[in-house]
């Protein structure tokens, strides 16, 4: 199984999704994200998915999940760089991804989360 | 052999009197059409014909029949293209009948062979009916597809606002195409915020306002975010007497309010200087 690699950079974590993701590994970047949110204190979480294609019902859950346990540690997740046609099809799946901010590009996730601070 | 040789005298009768029954033929047309084609441009047209129809009746050229129908298919796209009515188009054919009763009716012995001639021109009437049906409804699917391209463009308002002027009825064609356009948009242009005229959108129900959250929904996944404008007073009554919910949803009455709720947004600021 391949691991999603966090990067923390001063008080925000990067995440950037370069594989076509699995169930098992969005649930063990779930896990990882909640360890180093707990262990960094970072107030910021920006996952990149330019890269991510293809996208089902579940893996747009847990990114609204990942959300949720981010804001328990009084973190804001942005989530940057999403494809048209991902956009669409979480539409189409009725998902709107409350609670997760979003942003074109991770330059724009930065200053949204750092206007916010 | 007895009826090939039976049509093979009416077509001799037929080919000697080509001028006549030409004339009389291209007078019959001309009047069906009522001046939309120049006599001059329906005699040719009939010659070639007419020549394509004796060559067939006489049997002596088997290609000739095929050579018929394709001049017809032809003559009849180029009719339903022109928008000559169904019956214009194909009075055309059948008022060879007229024109070549008119030489034999008072040859009692030619009565069997005009008959057998009168069901080839029917088929052919009925050849040329189902062309140009398929023509029309050829015109009508090109025309949607240009209606479809013309009728959603983006427009770059500022730097960071994009708009989209919707026209006509939104189907869910319709908002499938703006979608993709406004989000390959967004993601070119690097806006962050959209305004969804709705000026030209004759009415909004539930199906409608369903298709505009939607693509409003999807601007956000981009993070952009959508201003709804446009809003005619009409539109503001039925919106409110179906109980639909434009959420958190910023609307505005014109655009130029939607230009200055976003440049606000953005924290730009336009006035006198």
């Amino acid at each position: 199984m391949e691991r999603v690699p966090i990067l923390k950079i001063s008080s925000t974590l990067f995440v950037s999704i370069q594989i076509d993701l699995q169930d098992e590994s969005v649930m063990r970047l779930q896990e990882d994200l909640a360890d180093e949110l707990a262990a960094t204190g970072a107030r910021g979480v920006i996952i990149d998915i330019t890269a991510v294609e293809i996208v089902d019902s579940f893996i747009g859950r847990m990114l609204t999940m990942i959300g949720s346990i981010s804001r328990l540690f009084d973190a804001e997740t942005v989530l940057v760089g999403m494809r048209p046609a991902v956009a669409i099809t979480l539409t189409e799946l009725g998902l709107s991804l409350r609670g997760v901010r979003t942003a074109l590009n991770a330059e724009k996730g930065l200053e949204l989360l750092n206007g916010k601070s | 052999m007895d009826v090939d040789s039976r049509q093979g005298r009416m077509a001799a009768i037929m080919r000697d009197h080509q001028d006549k029954v030409v004339s009389r033929w291209s007078e019959l047309v001309v009047a069906g059409v009522r001046g939309r084609s120049s006599a001059v441009e329906v005699r040719r047209e009939l010659e070639d014909l007419y020549s394509l129809v004796t060559r067939a009746m006489s049997g002596a050229d088997p290609q000739a029949a095929g050579e018929l129908r394709a001049a017809l298919t032809e003559l009849s796209r180029s009719r339903a293209r022109n928008g000559f009515t169904p019956s214009e188009t194909v009075l055309g054919v059948f008022a060879l009948k007229d024109a070549v009763y008119e030489l034999v009716a008072d040859d009692a012995e030619l009565i069997p062979e005009f008959l057998a001639f009168a069901r080839m021109i029917d088929d052919l009437g009925l050849h040329t009916f189902e062309i140009y049906a398929a023509a029309r409804e050829r015109i009508i699917a090109d025309q949607a597809v240009a209606m479809l391209e013309l009728s959603t463009p983006v427009i770059r308002l500022w730097d960071g606002i994009i708009a989209v002027p919707l026209v006509g009825i939104l189907d869910s064609a319709r908002t499938q195409l703006v979608m993709e356009k406004l989000l390959d948009t967004l993601v070119a242009t690097g806006a962050d915020h959209a305004v969804l005229d709705i000026t030209g959108v004759p009415t909004v129900d539930t199906e409608v306002a369903q298709h505009l959250l939607k693509t409003v929904n999807a601007a956000r996944l981009l993070g952009a975010e959508c201003i709804v404008s446009g809003i005619r007073p009409q539109v503001a009554q039925t919106i409110v007497s179906l109980g639909i919910e434009f959420g958190d949803i910023a609307t505005k009455a014109t655009l130029a309010d939607a230009l200055a709720h976003a440049l606000s947004r953005t924290g730009q600021k336009v006035g006198p200087a």
